[in-house]
């Protein structure tokens, strides 16, 4: 089982990402440049949080055309995971594995702070080792994060289970309070059809271990060990 | 200013002359331009160098020590801690954004051509009033520089200060920190040892940006100062990332035998350090050096402060595996010098000499004479009377928590980044220091920032102990033991004898402070001329003091919340009357004077090492150091970062025949509050005695949201928990917007 981390230019959660697959769930993980990404065989691939190519133009959109990106959506085609943290989410979007836009945080600052997240939708390949409801503590850490889309897209999406972490209270209401950037229906990650390609703005990867969670809790780590299980399962 | 060879210098006639003694020639317009900026104040500390020498500087645990890009001191294990602080007060006054964000930018490179990997940095901020409008411009876009630049580049920031006074109302102060780690093995210096050795320029391509950088921080800012603006220089954080990688992995080639960043003073500044320190010569042929644009005149490639350029001296075998990593990141390089034996930096373009001076003429400037004199407010202001006591202290509490310097910072530290890199274990907010994991051991570094500028303009010599006492108090609060400390000294125009003094009355204070608490000064930056010419007014002294401490395991850090509702509280150390400076005095009263506080310097260390040794046995669940406020503003951040209320006598505490205000809000050193559970009372209680520390059971953690402070039968204090919360939470968003 090999797991890809792929490090654009100004990638910059890309190690974080990969001391937690290695030391935390144990996972064989390669950190690869983008360039040289086409030229590996692997189960998975994690796109890192940070500032690909400085932000320039838009979060993401220069990274969506890398080279690197063809051969992801081709293991989304294969029905491997794939996972976008943050910046990777911008990516997945700007490349449209997945729908949707994130704009600038309502409040038009960056903002870095722990929040609560509600699971969606437990079938995904990173959430397949979660409940349906079950409340999660993560940080954001993002300039533009406030997910929007057309309602009929975002109701389509609904109905196909495609939203798969919302912000909410610890009692999982989704309040407007709960909801850090103003994003659309309190939508904090979502996934493709087959739930195979997942993007969210919160770090999983900094929320795996007790140690860096001001609630002891690693709810992170569910992310990454429902993927292994969804490698096992050969992708769902 | 002089003309000379029809370049303008901020030489003086004296100091010139000199140079043309030293040189045995008269200097031409590039050999002339290279020492103006060599020894302006900023590169050569040619006014600082005799008073810094105070500083004791050597430990079992240092490294390496000043003189070095960052000072780095033994954590144990194979780790070396490598740390900095620098100053980029002049281009924040003028262009906030690109001012603070170039700050994080040298600091960065200051850190990373240690051979360290950057891991966190630290903002001790401090501006005008928050009330005027010029103050708030400044703190949005200093703030905003800082959050753009340390977010992109990938290194948490994990702390700082912000203090506001009127006295930085035309010259803002923003200091910038930088902690990085390597195993010690690692550490690369800055030097050119090996000639033949080829000189690699990485990263940015030099441009006209940024020329005289160092000479106009050398100045005092005047009203033409806005004219300046294009020598504040532009930051690509970017750019800094590839370069973060690209370098560490450079230097994992061992190719490297030495490494410089290029900043104040450019490539003249890297080049003859570098060939300075390893007792030999470079030679550098201009027409090599990639360009921003053509044109360039030597002066200009020499003096450039363009951003984002690493100078590696490498083994010439190396040269290809070098640059092809450099390419790898797509980082433009060139190789426009070569080490030589003749100990002189030597100039050429195309083959032509331009410029021949000596490196040690260059990096080792003449020392300046400054006199010193006790200016005389320090003696009047010590004669201001004790203002009438206000009937409603409750209030009073309520309203020193919503004050601008005592509220809290969220505001910034929420655009800030403090997690990237998975080592933020105490973050911002929630204890007095940083904590930051070792990865992969049970170990962690604890780092804090303090400064007190009103004791400091009120008593240098206390005000200069008690800004490392503080950033040891803090440190230590979570567990750590203070090992060494860096230091920021910001000052106004040392030409003048009452600002010199201050200096001198300060790191005489810091230097006894350092001894007695055996943390060394491993480096520092200082900065004079933060006055303007508009109001004539210096900044209050402000000796800015960074500590790190190591923690041997993460399962001994303590925060300051408290963990149990019925935990016993326990104040550490004496309280006495020393109001001067107090953030009381300032806010409620508006009197600036008084007695400042005093380090009583071995009653410090003691109750320092007493605090670690409880904390060792486990005595200790909350711990908080005294200082802004007093005691009473320390016990309500404490309820107010645990939602959780508590009752105190203080009766208990008052040995010096206090008055009730003077009680809850003088700003006495060598204080702590901590939390015990009941069971470990007595045993805590006694080891202070056994210790010789002075400690009290002040009260207890309760339930329900109130404060009571009670003096016998006297209610002093009665708040409301959420309305304390309230008023401290509030101040800065109400006055910066969301």
């Amino acid at each position: 089982m090999r797991v890809a981390v792929i490090r654009f230019p100004g990638s910059n959660c890309d190690l974080d990402t990969v001391y937690v697959l290695r030391n935390v769930v144990g996972l064989e993980t390669e950190l690869v440049w983008h360039k040289h990404f086409n030229d590996g065989d692997f189960d998975a691939v994690v796109l890192p949080g940070g500032f690909s190519y400085g932000d320039a133009l838009r979060a993401g959109v220069i990274a969506a055309y890398s080279p690197a990106m063809k051969r992801v959506k081709e293991m989304a085609k294969e029905g491997k995971p794939v996972l976008g943290i943050c910046n990777g989410f911008q990516i997945l979007v700007e490349s449209e594995l997945l729908s949707g836009a994130l704009l600038r945080n309502d409040c038009l600052t960056f903002i870095c702070k722990w929040v609560t997240l509600r699971v969606d939708n437990d079938k995904t390949a990173f959430t397949n080792m979660m409940k349906k409801g079950q409340i999660l503590k993560m940080p954001i850490a993002h300039n533009e994060g406030r997910y929007y889309n057309d309602m009929e897209t975002i109701r389509e999406m609904e109905e196909n289970n495609q939203i798969v972490f919302r912000y909410s209270n610890d009692n999982g209401e989704l309040t407007s309070q709960s909801n850090p950037n103003g994003s659309l229906e309190n939508i904090a990650g979502i996934c493709n059809l087959e739930g195979n390609v997942v993007g969210l703005m919160p770090h999983p990867e900094r929320a795996s271990e007790p140690i860096l969670s001001p609630f002891k809790t690693d709810h992170g780590k569910l992310v990454f060990e429902s993927m292994v299980n969804a490698i096992r399962n050969g992708g769902k | 200013m002089t003309i000379v060879e029809g370049v303008q210098v901020d030489l003086k006639p004296e100091e010139l002359n000199q140079a043309v003694k030293m040189l045995g020639k008269k200097p031409n317009a590039v050999e002339v331009g290279m020492i103006d900026v060599m020894w302006s104040e900023h590169c050569s500390y040619k006014s600082s160098r005799p008073i810094l020498k105070l500083l004791p500087v050597s430990g079992p645990r240092v490294v390496c020590g000043p003189g070095n890009d960052a000072g780095a001191v033994d954590i144990g294990d194979g780790y070396v801690a490598v740390f900095k602080i620098e100053s980029h007060n002049h281009p924040s006054a003028i262009e906030p954004y690109n001012g603070a964000a170039t700050g994080i930018g040298g600091i960065i490179r200051d850190i990373l051509c240690m051979g360290a990997r950057p891991i966190a940095l630290l903002d001790p901020l401090r501006f005008g009033s928050i009330r005027s409008p010029r103050s708030r411009w400044l703190f949005k876009y200093v703030v905003k520089g800082i959050a753009d630049y340390g977010n992109c580049v990938g290194i948490p920031t994990v702390g700082g200060e912000v203090e506001f006074d009127e006295s930085f109302e035309s010259n803002c102060l923003v200091n910038v920190v930088c902690v990085g780690i390597a195993k010690r093995d690692e550490i690369v210096l800055a030097e050119a040892k090996y000639p033949g050795d080829l000189a690699i320029l990485a990263g940015g391509s030099t441009g006209r940006d940024g020329i005289h950088g160092v000479t106009f921080a050398s100045r005092t800012l005047t009203e033409e100062s806005e004219e300046d603006r294009p020598a504040v220089q532009v930051g690509d954080p970017f750019t800094k990332k590839l370069i973060i990688d690209a370098t560490l992995e450079i230097l994992k080639t061992g190719y490297v035998h030495g490494l410089k960043d290029l900043g104040g003073g450019g490539l003249t500044c890297a080049s003859s350090e570098m060939a300075n320190k390893g007792g030999r010569g470079i030679d550098i042929e201009l027409s090599k050096v990639h360009l921003r644009e053509k044109g360039l005149s030597p002066f200009e490639i020499m003096l450039s402060e363009s951003q984002e350029r690493m100078l590696f001296i490498v083994d010439p075998k190396g040269v290809e595996t070098v640059t092809g990593i450099l390419d790898k990141y797509g980082l433009p390089w060139s190789i426009p010098g070569k080490v030589t034996d003749s100990k002189n930096v030597r100039v050429f373009l195309d083959g032509l000499l331009v410029a021949e001076v000596p490196a040690k003429l260059l990096a080792e400037s003449p020392i300046m004479e400054r006199k010193a004199e006790k200016p005389s407010y320090i003696d009047e202001l010590k004669k201001t009377e004790r203002p009438q006591m206000p009937k409603d202290l409750s209030e009073v509490l309520v309203q020193l928590m919503a004050s601008e310097n005592i509220a809290s910072k969220e505001w910034v530290y929420r655009q800030y980044d403090h997690e990237v890199g998975a080592r933020s274990v105490v973050k911002c907010g929630e204890a007095d220091a940083a904590v930051l994991r070792i990865l992969g051991e049970d170990k962690g570094i604890a780092v804090s920032s303090d400064c007190n500028s009103k004791h400091c303009y009120l008593d240098p010599f206390n005000g200069g102990a008690g800004a490392v006492a503080e950033a040891c108090r803090n440190v230590a609060c979570v567990g750590a033991v203070p090992l060494a400390i860096v230091d920021c000294l910001n000052f106004g125009n040392p030409e003048k004898a009452d600002v010199f003094w201050q200096f001198k009355e300060t790191v005489r204070g810091m230097s006894e402070m350092c001894k007695v608490m055996q943390t060394p000064c491993v480096g520092g930056n200082v900065s004079f001329y933060n006055e303007d010419e508009v109001t004539k007014k210096a900044v209050k002294p402000s000796p800015v003091v960074v500590a790190l401490g190591v923690l041997e395991s993460l399962k001994d850090v303590v925060t300051l919340t408290f963990k149990n509702v019925g935990d016993c509280i326990v104040l550490l150390g004496k309280t006495f009357p020393e109001m001067g400076g107090s953030e009381y005095y300032y806010t409620v009263h508006h009197i600036e004077g008084g007695i400042a506080p005093k380090v009583d310097m071995k009653t410090e260390k003691k109750t320092i090492d007493f605090l670690l040794l409880a904390m060792k046995k486990r005595y200790i669940s909350a711990a908080h150091d005294c200082s802004k406020g007093g005691l009473a503003v320390a016990l309500s951040l404490m309820s107010v970062k645990s939602n959780l209320g508590l009752e105190a006598e203080l009766q208990k505490i008052n040995t010096e025949n206090l008055r009730y205000d003077e009680l809850l809000f003088s700003e006495s050193h060598s204080r702590f509050i901590v939390a015990t559970k009941k069971s470990h009372l007595d045993n805590l209680l006694e080891l202070a005695k056994s210790r010789g520390v002075f400690a009290r059971h002040l009260g207890n953690v309760i339930s329900s949201p109130r404060i009571t402070l009670r003096y016998e039968d006297n209610e002093i204090v009665n708040c409301d928990l959420m309305e304390i919360k309230q008023a401290w939470e509030s101040t800065i968003p109400s006055h910066m917007g969301l």
